[in-house]
């Protein structure tokens, strides 16, 4: 092949690698910029109720990582997000939208419980590994429903993880009101698993228990599953391009299905190791909205297991340090919540903010030539 | 007997409370669907009728004007329909997960808005509501005339959008614009249709109409604001979308069989049937679940574009 | 006399490529005039431009001899120009009439006239002579009638310049005389046409001037009835036009493929196939000719395992494969080089060795222990690369950072690698340049001199002729005939059109 190289080739040529470059830096700065911008607007948003900024942030901080007590509930807090993180960001890997994690979390709950407090004669290298166990089989199972309807009958799983997430916490609210109430049924409770159900704690004093190390263990299992098995290549390949997966003979199905299981299941394990690790018994809502944080949680950790469990450790920061908040000045709880919102809103937008390296690169050529 | 008693349910009693239960369903699902047919898919309704819902209360609560308080809802709805355009259609953000941080949105920040400005309440402050109102003549024909015509001017309003949505989708050169710019961006672009401008058409007017929606739960059904109070509706009517094959009219149905359910369960519940009341608060679900499942049709596919944000000159890394 | 479109001095960048390099270009009233070049030369690009699709980097519109800046469709629209897009801008689920009006203000405005656009449309398809049924949907017609829509499309808002690129790619050879006929009655109405094409005979047959492009800059615009086919093959390539004669094969042996009276149903439940029989020996390449859309993606689909067959049987080295899943049937040895290659053959946001190792990624050497192996997967995309003269950065760089050609060879080396008893190639060609394309025939030549059965799937009658061992024709899910060596191309050219011509009357 001839090549004919003109000026404004290698010009064009030049102004790729930059860009490239450029980009690499870019990727692993966004998430950074993307929390700053996120609590610049919140910080915007306090100022026009007539609060300041300031002081709200600072009663946030030191809520949330004041002190080793503040710290350690933060990673407490941490816990489930990245458990639930983890299975948010496995699911999207292989194409699958998972907004069940609520459903998910309360069912992994559930189950975690019924067998915390039926099986609690066995002992504890046996009970917690079967707890765990039966978390995330309660949540893979309840994401399996949407993932089954989905590769069998079509059916949307924007819909049916949505509502299969209150048909979650309608189960919840039958055990706690009937079988699994705690006698003599007063309150809406069910009564606390075995103590040989109850995870270690690791800094005593403290809340931070057995479960964050669990939580670490499974983002180095889940990283390893993706990226050093098949099964996860097929996962992968199906969440790019699934037409290719097809045409490879991937099956689509069971890959899907199973992805619908590990998604949930992590969503489960979430619900079950909070329960044995820091509630001790099942309540109704007892980890409200934590499955849709955890969609934040993985989005803005970029999917990636390091980064799931960094940004599950700020979001459990976020939560801890903004009842801290509520006490310390008279902000709203739901603060925190807002200041989520609006980083997923960031996380959004940031693929915009991707073009902006090709953008500045190729207006700076631009002028030069002019 | 049980069945008689839920057969003594069926009343036109019953079918009033339906109609007034889906009219919230009923204007976001076609808000909706008109969404969904231009390529955009709103998962955040939801949230957006939260804005509308607090919103509306808000105006209410200020002037003691329900009507400003709706007007209020609107003008919020304008604005988040806008914003959720800009993130959506220019900065081509993820459409899901724009929408689920508008999920979140619409809880928190009403929540608290709502404590930093009321204060924290112990119980719910009441507004102002929008009113009833007898449609002469017609409220007087037995049965329809009570399901139908003597209903708030919310509903009356509801009807008036579900004939309009319908002309327009099918016999306007706004819908012939609308449904190619979903189905193919491209071709529409070709010949001189503006799709980001109609794309933006489309998120800020159906901002609006979730906003009305929201407010028709704050100020006919309720007259207060309370947190989560849209509790899930949002979700029907996007189940509702996909049940009336992104028609308005299967829309209007899918929301109608969900109000249904739900003034069903609320039925049961006041008559003390011996069945426990999350059984019945998670029916609407449940029911909406099989709705999908059962009505589902393999030859309906959703507009083609859905979710894809639209480039006319894509920067391909080859020319061709 | 002032040309009507007047394009100087055009320079247009995307990331990575140069398209347009200071290309002037100027269009005569009433004349056919052809942008001749090869893939990837920048016609398409140039064209763009006057349509108001891509912005120019720099460069100057002049219409009438006045400036104009094109930024939209909607401008083009406005000074009178009108594109016929190589893929059709159609809305499937939307009716022929409903394509034609939208967009467009209605006598009625806001609401909609069907009865006033009807009359209108059928006005003018039937004073060029290409009729169309109005209340069809788009997805129920043929290609060649789709065109039609799409011409009648841009007449309806008034084009006085019509842009139509590579038009005759999905014509049988009657569509494309029709065609022919329709241009030249348009231009005796004083429209003029810009007719994009790669192919030289076109260019003889049908045009007053023709521009020839190569590598983003213009060569020459020279008037048709002062050159031949040789001089524009010359300009167009830079270099001798040598016609490559492939040889053929010298040795068959047992058959690896038989199908037996096929029969398949498409997603729409259109009967696509109806009663294939078929098959191919070790050694040997079966060509199918035909228009696109007569079958050849289910035929490729029903092997592959990807689509049920309704009806029928088809038979892998003996073995009734039909029911079989498709991760068998590749393991059985089939390879392919799929249709849309970017989007069923490549993972094109992934690095390439992801890509590279989509077909055996479970098995040894890649997967041991039930563990990838990265770096036996990187030594061997690395080791393909080079073999193949893949033009990339290395394993790791993204499938979608590749040119159109070095994607190819990507798919081309990876179902290769295996040493296929069966390859499906299927329009391996389409898109590339003369070097790409050629290295691509030569690697399935290759293939089956080693024994590989072939089966050639192209819309390029003349690629099919010269690189078949046998080649069948294909029209409407049937089998129409095999093509002799004394078949002349007025044959070939009916059984494509599947001898019974279907034509619209006009009233």
């Amino acid at each position: 092949m001839s090549e004919i190289i003109s000026d404004e080739q290698t010009k064009t040529n030049h102004l790729e690698k930059s860009v490239r470059k450029f980009e690499k830096y870019f990727s692993i700065f966004l998430p950074f910029l993307t929390v700053l911008g996120a609590f610049l607007v919140s910080a915007l948003l306090i100022f026009i109720v007539g609060e300041s900024p300031f002081e709200a942030i600072k009663a946030l901080v030191n809520g949330a990582f004041g002190t080793l007590y503040d710290a350690a509930f933060s990673l407490n807090r941490s816990t489930p997000l990245i458990l639930a993180g983890l299975g948010i960001a496995i699911g999207i890997k292989g194409g699958i939208f998972n907004l069940g994690g609520e459903g998910q979390i309360a069912i992994g709950g559930l189950f975690t419980t019924i067998v915390g407090i039926y099986f609690q004669m066995l002992p504890p290298y046996i009970l917690i590994p079967l707890c765990l166990l039966a978390g995330f089989l309660g949540g893979g199972l309840l994401g399996m429903i949407a993932g089954y309807l989905n590769a069998k009958l079509n059916i949307n799983t924007i819909i049916s993880t949505l509502m299969l997430n209150y048909i979650g916490f309608a189960i919840v609210s039958l055990m706690v009101k009937g079988p699994l109430q705690e006698p003599p049924g007063i309150y809406i409770q069910s009564p606390k698993v075995g103590a040989s159900a109850i995870l270690p704690i690791l800094i005593p004093g403290t809340r931070l228990h057995f479960g964050f190390i669990i939580a670490l263990i499974m983002a180095v299992i889940i990283y390893i599953v993706l990226y050093r098995t098949p099964f996860g290549y097929e996962l992968r390949i199906i969440g790019k391009n699934e037409k290719a997966a097809k045409y490879a003979g991937i099956n689509i199905t069971r890959t899907k299905v199973l992805g619908f299981l590990i998604s949930g299941g992590l969503c489960g394990l979430a619900g079950g190791v909070e329960i044995i690790g820091y509630q001790y018994r099942l309540r109704e809502a007892f980890l409200p909205n934590y499955g849709f944080d955890a969609i934040a949680v993985a989005l803005l950790g970029q999917l990636n297991s390091f980064g799931i469990i960094l940004s599950g450790v700020l979001f459990g920061g976020l939560r801890a340090g903004a009842s801290a908040m509520q006490r310390a000045i008279h902000l709203p709880q739901s603060l925190a919540s807002v200041v989520q919102a609006i980083i997923i809103l960031f996380v959004a937008g940031s693929s915009a903010l991707s073009y902006l390296p090709k953008y500045f690169a190729k207006r700076s050529v631009k002028n030069d030539t002019e | 007997m049980i069945l008689n008693e839920i057969l003594s349910v069926f009343t036109s009693e019953y079918f009033f409370v339906v109609i007034r239960m889906a009219t919230p369903i009923i204007l976001a699902a076609i808000a909706e669907t008109f969404l969904e047919r231009s390529g955009i898919i709103n998962l955040g309704c939801e949230g957006m009728m939260m804005f509308g819902a607090f919103f509306g209360a808000l105006g209410s609560w200020l002037t003691g004007n329900p009507y400003l308080g709706l007007l209020l809802a609107i003008i919020s709805g304008l604005v988040a329909g806008g914003f959720f355009g800009f993130m959506t259609i220019s900065l081509k953000g993820n459409q899901i997960v724009v929408g689920m941080a508008f999920i979140v949105l619409g809880y928190s920040l009403t929540s608290f808005l709502y404590r930093m400005i009321l204060g924290i309440q112990l119980h719910p402050v009441k507004v102002a509501g929008i009113q009833a109102f007898d449609i002469p003549l017609l409220s007087q024909i037995p049965i329809i005339g009570r399901v139908f015509f003597q209903q708030n001017p919310l509903v009356y309003f509801t009807y008036f959008v579900i004939i309009a949505a319908w002309v327009i989708m099918y016999r306007t050169s706004i819908g012939l614009k609308i449904s190619a710019i979903g189905e193919n961006p491209k071709a529409a672009d070709s010949m001189g249709i503006n799709v980001i401008r109609w794309r933006y058409i489309c998120t800020i007017a159906t901002g609006a109409l979730f906003a009305i929606a929201g407010a028709c739960l704050s100020l006919t059904q309720l007259s207060l604001f309370a947190d989560n109070m849209t509790g899930g509706r949002g979700f029907f009517a996007l189940a509702a979308v996909i049940l009336g094959r992104w028609n308005p009219i299967g829309a209007t149905a899918g929301a109608l069989l969900f109000g249904a359910g739900d003034a069903f369960q609320m039925r049961l519940q006041a008559y003390g049937i011996p069945i426990p009341s999350d059984v019945l608060l998670a029916m609407p679900y449940v029911l909406t679940l099989l709705a999908v499942i059962f009505f589902r049709n393999r030859s309906s596919y959703p507009p083609s574009a859905l979710t894809q944000p639209f480039e006319r000159e894509v920067n391909k890394s080859h020319g061709k | 006399m002032q040309p009507i479109v007047q394009m100087s001095d055009i320079v247009k960048t995307y990331p990575g490529t140069l398209a347009n390099d200071h290309v002037n270009f100027d269009l005569k009233k009433g004349e056919i005039q052809c942008l001749l070049g090869e893939n990837g030369s920048g016609k398409t690009t140039l064209m763009n431009v006057l349509y108001g699709i891509s912005q120019p980097d720099s460069g100057q519109i002049l219409l009438n001899g006045s400036s104009v800046k094109i930024k939209s469709p909607l401008d083009a629209i406005n000074n009178n120009i009108g594109m016929i897009h190589q893929h059709f801008m159609l809305v499937s689920p939307f009716t022929v009439i409903q394509n034609i009006i939208m967009g467009e203000k209605s006598p009625k405005e806001p609401f909609l006239d069907f009865q006033t656009a009807a009359e209108k449309i059928n006005d003018i398809s039937c004073s060029i002579g290409l009729p169309v049924k109005l209340k069809a949907k788009i997805w129920q017609l043929g290609v060649g009638d789709q065109q039609r829509v799409e011409i009648i499309k841009a007449l309806y808002r008034g084009a006085k310049i019509l842009i139509m690129d590579e038009p005759t790619s999905v014509l049988t050879p009657i569509e494309t005389k029709e065609l022919f006929q329709a241009i030249k009655k348009l231009t005796t109405d004083g429209l003029s046409v810009v007719f994009i094409t790669h192919k030289l005979e076109e260019v003889m047959a049908i045009s007053d001037r023709v521009t020839v492009l190569r590598q983003a800059k213009k060569v020459a615009t020279i008037d048709t009835k002062d050159t031949n086919k040789k001089e524009l093959a010359n300009m167009m390539i830079g270099k001798e036009f040598i016609k490559n004669i492939y040889s053929k094969s010298v040795h068959y042996g047992k058959t690896v493929l038989d199908i037996k009276d096929l029969y398949v149903k498409n997603e729409m439940n259109i009967q696509s196939l109806n009663g294939i029989s078929l098959s191919i020996r070790e050694g040997e390449i079966l060509g199918i000719a035909g228009v696109s859309g007569n079958g050849q993606e289910e035929i490729v689909d029903s092997i592959l395992g990807v689509k049920n067959p309704e009806k029928g049987e088809i038979f892998i080295n003996g073995k009734n494969s039909s029911l079989w899943k498709t991760r068998k049937i590749i393991k059985s040895g089939v390879s392919c080089i799929p249709f849309d290659r970017q989007n069923n053959g490549l993972v094109l946001e992934l690095p390439i060795y992801e890509s590279m190792m989509l077909k055996g990624w479970d098995e040894l050497p890649f997967t041991k222990n039930y563990l990838l192996q990265e770096n036996q997967i990187k030594n061997f995309t690395n080791t393909k690369l080079k073999e193949y003269d893949v033009i990339a950065q290395g394993a790791s760089t993204k499938v979608s950072n590749l040119s159109g050609g070095n994607q190819q060879k990507v798919v081309l080396a990876r179902e290769l690698s295996s040493q296929p008893k069966l390859l499906l190639a299927c329009n391996p060609t389409l898109g590339l340049d003369l070097g790409a394309a050629q290295f691509v025939l030569q690697k399935i030549i290759e293939a089956r001199n080693e024994g590989s059965a072939v089966l050639f799937i192209s819309t390029e009658l003349e690629e099919v002729l010269s690189i078949s061992d046998r080649t069948l024709v294909l029209f409407a899910g049937r089998i129409k005939g095999e093509v002799h060596q004394n078949s002349t191309m007025e044959e070939i050219g009916l059984m494509m059109a599947g001898s019974e011509t279907t034509n619209l009357e006009c009233d």
